[in-house]
């Protein structure tokens, strides 16, 4: 006789008054591939846990997110935000798509160079650039977006020794309806500080002002705060034109639209939630359009969105290292991934998804990572099927920020691929191994 | 280990504890395990079935089974002896 499907044996309380959003009998779907590579095929291959990126969803997200705002607006640009995920192989989709390049240190200015990006289109934003950093970017013709009077004074003073005339921007801090308020960066809107500094820049001679910049903050829900940006960003650039009769060239409205991740505590998914990118360019395309701007001569709007373009475009797979039950019954599942290379698991409840075939039955389930810290929660409960020790997992959008932010910790951080258009995988950064590490340590002689 | 007596077990897999009120959803494999305990037969008589019946192999079952008896016991639904 031919045996039957095994299933393990699973018991669920129900708990009266607390529906379950789901319903029961949920069947969770699963993930066997992607971009047409098999999951098992990819893991045998390079390995677990593997970051993933598709070549093609950045660029379909990409084109989304263009549309959005040229099909409202004359003139747009989109600078990708380094900070995000500077992968040079994901810097690279971004600019052959015409993106110009966000930058917010040295380190990320040069990586932007020498991944062939024109200095006249790097735009270099930040409270951190040296006296050498300006230079080189004052130089290669960048568009410098002044932090703080410091950074300005140190711009004046640069041009008694550099020739070439600075291109500055200043970043604006205000009021947009929302909370937090970002404002440690830039120059503050409502208490005049922007509108100083505007006229510090304007009256010194020595510089050029091409444009006004502002970043809200991130993953921002309400695209009316966006529009409340704008107008004031306008408001300055009218001022502007009035008094020293100079028309700025851009408005850079910055970052900080919402992925389709859902935050933590949130009820309802993100991808039913968020404002789409026609909400957003709605919103901003209106307020310019709508303000005293002169519409023959719109200001080019530029935008610097990271983690709405990239976040879906990389998932990351991981495998079951055990099954556990907790204290209380609690299944607890630990996988060979934990927050400190899925930072972003702090902010959002990342969707999980096994890759293979499971009954109907799922249990409420704590996924955990491998360190040996009590703060390693990678989902804190999740209706999840029953899956055995190396089974594999698929985290979904976690191409934002993760692999920027990454931190090494007992073990190695994995390699990450990019799978391009046709579906061929290629190694886009190597995994670390213990040589990685110990070739940056030293050891004091006498202790050798 | 002992089912308590008054449980009530469903073709469905829905189980309700009159001693608590506490019901509880099962599964095929967990519907059946319970049902044999039920009916008093010993956890190795259980296995054997099941290994006999299902496509799973001897770990993996033994292991399956330890937990899905602690849940059991977290949800007390065990007599004591
Ligand atoms: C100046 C600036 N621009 C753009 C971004 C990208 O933001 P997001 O990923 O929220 O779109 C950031 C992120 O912090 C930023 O600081």
């Amino acid at each position: 006789m031919e045996k039957l499907k095994y299933e393990r044996p699973v018991i669920n309380k129900i708990n009266a008054g607390v529906t379950d959003k789901f319903g029961m009998g949920h069947k969770i779907p699963i993930i066997q591939e992607l971009e047409g590579n098999k999951i098992s095929d990819l893991t045998n291959k390079y390995g677990s846990p593997l970051f993933v990126i598709s070549e093609k969803k950045i660029r379909d997200k990409y084109n989304t997110a263009k549309q959005a705002f040229t099909t409202r607006y004359p003139k747009v640009q989109f600078a990708w935000s380094y900070k995000t995920n500077y992968l040079n192989a994901v810097c690279k989709v971004f600019h052959s798509e015409g993106s110009w390049a966000e930058v917010v240190s040295g380190f990320e200015y040069d990586k932007a160079i020498e991944n062939g990006v024109d200095g006249k289109n790097i735009i270099f934003n930040g409270p951190d650039k040296s006296i050498a950093d300006l230079t080189k970017a004052i130089k290669n013709g960048s568009y410098i977006h002044i932090d703080h009077f410091d950074e300005l004074f140190d711009i004046i003073k640069l041009t008694e020794t550099v020739s070439e005339k600075p291109k500055v921007a200043i970043r604006v801090n205000m009021d947009t309806g929302i909370y937090p308020k970002w404002d440690r960066f830039g120059f503050n809107y409502e208490n005049g500080e922007a509108w100083n500094a505007l006229n510090r820049i304007m009256l010194s001679g020595k510089l050029e002002l091409v444009g006004l910049h502002t970043h809200i903050g991130t993953y921002i829900m309400a695209p009316e705060a966006y529009g409340v940006a704008a107008s004031k960003l306008a408001d300055l650039a009218i001022n502007v034109d009035k008094k020293f009769n100079h028309k700025i060239k851009y408005i850079d409205m910055g970052g900080g639209f919402a992925s389709d991740n859902t935050l933590k505590g949130a009820y309802l998914p993100g991808k039913d939630t968020c404002p789409s990118f026609d909400d957003y360019a709605d919103s901003i395309t209106n307020a310019l359009i709508n303000s005293n701007l002169d519409t023959q001569n719109l200001p080019t709007l530029i935008l610097e969105t990271g983690r709405a373009l990239i976040d879906d475009a990389g998932d990351v797979i991981a495998t079951v290292l055990a099954n556990k039950r907790l204290a209380d019954g609690r299944r607890s599942t630990i996988i060979d991934i934990g927050v400190n290379m899925l930072f972003t698991s702090f902010w959002y409840d990342h969707e999980i998804y096994p890759t293979k075939q499971t009954g109907s039955h799922s249990e409420d389930t704590t996924i955990f990572g491998p360190l040996c810290m009590n703060i390693d929660v990678v989902r804190s409960a999740i209706k999840f099927p029953l899956i055995q020790k190396n089974d594999n997992v698929v985290i979904k959008r976690v191409g934002a920020y993760n692999m920027t932010q990454w931190m090494q910790f007992i073990t190695m951080r994995p390699k990450i691929i990019l799978i391009d258009t046709k579906g061929e995988s290629h190694i886009i950064r190597e995994n670390e191994t213990g040589q990685t590490l110990t070739a940056m340590e030293k050891t004091p002689t006498h202790l050798t | 280990m002992k089912i308590k007596e008054s449980i009530a077990i469903s073709e469905s897999g829905f189980m309700f504890d009159p001693s608590t009120g506490d019901s509880f959803s099962l599964n095929q494999t967990g519907k059946e395990i319970l049902a044999f305990l039920k009916s008093g037969k010993s956890e190795e008589e259980i296995k054997e079935i099941m290994i006999e019946k299902y496509e799973i192999d001897n770990f993996t079952l033994e292991h399956n089974f330890y937990d899905f008896m602690e849940m059991l016991k977290t949800f007390n639904v065990l007599t004591a002896e």
